[in-house]
């Protein structure tokens, strides 16, 4: 495949991903964690470097993945002690960002991982990281990390779909039909920290953030079923991912930021635009009523 | 044997006690009223006894076994302003979530699982909003729709808080009418209900409730100017104009 080709595919891996992960975090009211936890992987991705010696995708994932569970939990453990739930985000988001920014300018002459590079991430390199098997040149090991999570996180909304759904919209009742909520809970919590870090090396922190919050809240404008939302913010990451390359061709800008705008510029339109809860049919439905009065 | 029975239950947020040493047991296939002020902890009742709030101490028996044990036996209406409902989804899904704890883990609400929430909605009247969205539907129907889903669930106990709020005269009486129908078939519904007026209508028997149970037993006995004093202490301008009512019927 080509380069271009390469850079496409990782772009709509990240939208994808993130788009699906992102609308439970929106219907969950816990859009703020995406923030916290994309942050909260750095110290993840160095303490396991710093554990195992080494730069392979498979210790960021693991270490991600816990620091991500854990700031979940913090962020739980605060919350239910009678923190109100933003405070207790920010409150455990900037104290593990910390942490991970102190270990890394400890040992950062040991390791190539750098902060800019971290929140503006380096797509344009991800062609040239392949993964190699007996000489077998098997693309980007971006893709295959993206490819395997997307794959994870399809699997687990399709087994529990039904219980992230119910714990989602009303954890009262969830809880009273004996769904494990704070299970649930924590599976997703998973699934954010593992897409977040699987993205996180290509396409840094901001991009991460954007496609987890932009396409979703895009969706939720669009539909009301959560089957279709889910459907539709993968669709606008994808987007996102697209003109985002062309417009970084175009201005020559940085391709991550380019399709973090670009995932903005959708979910303006479709503010103003969209058919059922845009501004505008909301002004001419609001129009017509006055002049029926009138 | 009791369908409720509640043991010496106190529960308290951040340590103010919201309930104190609640004990008390109901009988099979009454319609029971849970009365009380605003802020009497009726609503935490319910939901130490579904295991929703974590009770200091006391225990609960659903006929003779905990909780946990008979969760297919319970269903649950919960106050209505409990949910989001700019939640996409619509009518028929939300009443598809009774059946979730009898369909089992990785499987999907079945063809008949369907059929019965569409009939759960035709008893509330709300066949024809099946497949409206939630948040396109005024607060009774809101409400209509909870009372189908705790209809789903199949149940032989109902809790249901305060299932009236918002709904017209008519449906109110409609709704009446589908409590009666399950207590004909043996089933015994908890009601928390903030209308006197119509409880000596409405109910059997009455828990009145204030942080601690004031008293619990059949309505002619029960519901009572002497109860209702201790149960709402000092408002007595109210009192005196609820006076009226109950003496007159
Ligand atoms: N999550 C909570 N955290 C802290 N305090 C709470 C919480 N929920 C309820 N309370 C407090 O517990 C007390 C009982 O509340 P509860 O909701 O059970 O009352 P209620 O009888 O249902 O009132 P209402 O008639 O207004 O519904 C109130 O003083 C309330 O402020
Ligand atoms: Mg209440």
């Amino acid at each position: 495949m080509s380069y271009e080709g390469w850079i496409l595919l990782t772009g709509s891996l990240v939208g994808i991903s993130c788009g699906i992960v992102g609308c439970f975090l929106i219907l969950r009211k816990m859009a703020m964690l995406a923030d916290a936890i994309s942050h909260t992987v750095l110290l993840g991705i160095v303490g396991a470097y710093l554990i195992s010696n080494s730069l392979e995708g498979i210790y960021m994932l693991i270490g991600a993945a816990i620091v991500g569970i854990l700031t979940a939990f913090f962020v739980q453990l605060l919350h239910s002690s009678g923190v109100q739930s933003d405070a207790a985000i920010g409150v455990v988001f900037t104290s593990l960002f910390a942490v991970g920014v102190i270990l890394l300018s400890l040992f950062a002459g040991k390791v190539h991982l750098d902060t800019d590079h971290a929140l503006m991430g380096e797509i344009t390199f991800i062609p040239w990281d392949i993964l190699e098997i007996n000489g077998i040149n098997l693309g980007p090991k971006a893709v295959w990390m993206l490819g395997a999570v997307l794959v994870f996180n399809l699997i687990i909304i399709f087994l529990f779909y039904k219980e992230i759904k119910i714990s989602s919209f009303d954890p009262d009742m969830a809880v009273a039909l004996g769904i494990p909520v704070l299970l649930i809970h924590y599976l997703l919590m998973g699934m954010l920290s593992l897409t977040t870090v699987a993205s996180f090396d290509g396409v840094g922190a901001i991009l991460v953030v954007a496609m987890l919050i932009v396409p979703g809240a895009t969706a939720y404008l669009l539909t009301d079923k959560l089957s279709v939302m889910l459907i539709i913010s993968a669709i606008v990451g994808v987007l996102s991912a697209f003109a985002g390359y062309f417009i970084a061709t175009i201005f020559n800008v940085s391709i991550s930021g380019s399709m973090a705008v670009a995932a903005g510029v959708i979910f303006a339109i479709t503010f103003v635009f969209s058919p059922t809860h845009g501004l505008l049919s909301r002004w001419l439905a609001r129009k017509r009523l006055q002049n029926k009065s009138a | 044997m009791n369908p409720v029975t509640v043991e010496n239950v106190t529960v308290a947020y951040h340590r103010k006690p919201v309930l104190q040493e609640v004990s008390f047991s109901v009988p099979e296939g009454k319609l029971i009223g849970i009365i009380g002020p605003n802020g009497a902890g009726k609503s935490t009742l319910i939901k130490a006894i579904l295991g929703l709030v974590p009770r200091a101490s006391g225990d609960v028996y659903i006929y003779g076994k905990p909780y946990k044990q008979q969760r297919k036996l319970v269903g649950y209406v919960p106050q209505r302003g409990s949910v989001d409902w700019d939640f996409p989804t619509n009518a028929l899904d939300v009443v598809l979530m009774g059946r979730y704890g009898h369909i089992g883990w990785f499987k999907r609400p079945s063809k008949k699982d369907v059929e019965f929430a569409l009939s759960c909605l035709e008893k509330v009247g709300m066949k024809e909003y099946a497949n409206r969205q939630i948040s396109q539907l005024s607060g009774g129907q809101q409400q209509r729709v909870f009372l189908a889903r705790a209809l789903a669930q199949d149940a032989t106990v109902y809790f249901m808080d305060e299932p009236f709020v918002g709904v017209d005269a008519a449906t109110e009486k409609a709704i009446i009418s589908l409590l009666n129908e399950l207590k004909a078939q043996g089933k015994t519904v908890l009601v928390v209900h903030h209308d006197l007026q119509t409880v000596k209508e409405y109910f059997d028997w009455v828990l009145l409730l204030n942080m601690r149970k004031i008293a619990i037993g059949p309505t002619e006995e029960t519901f009572t100017m002497e109860n209702l004093q201790k149960t709402y202490g000092g408002r007595l301008t109210f009192l005196n104009q609820q006076h009226a009512i109950i003496n007159q019927q």
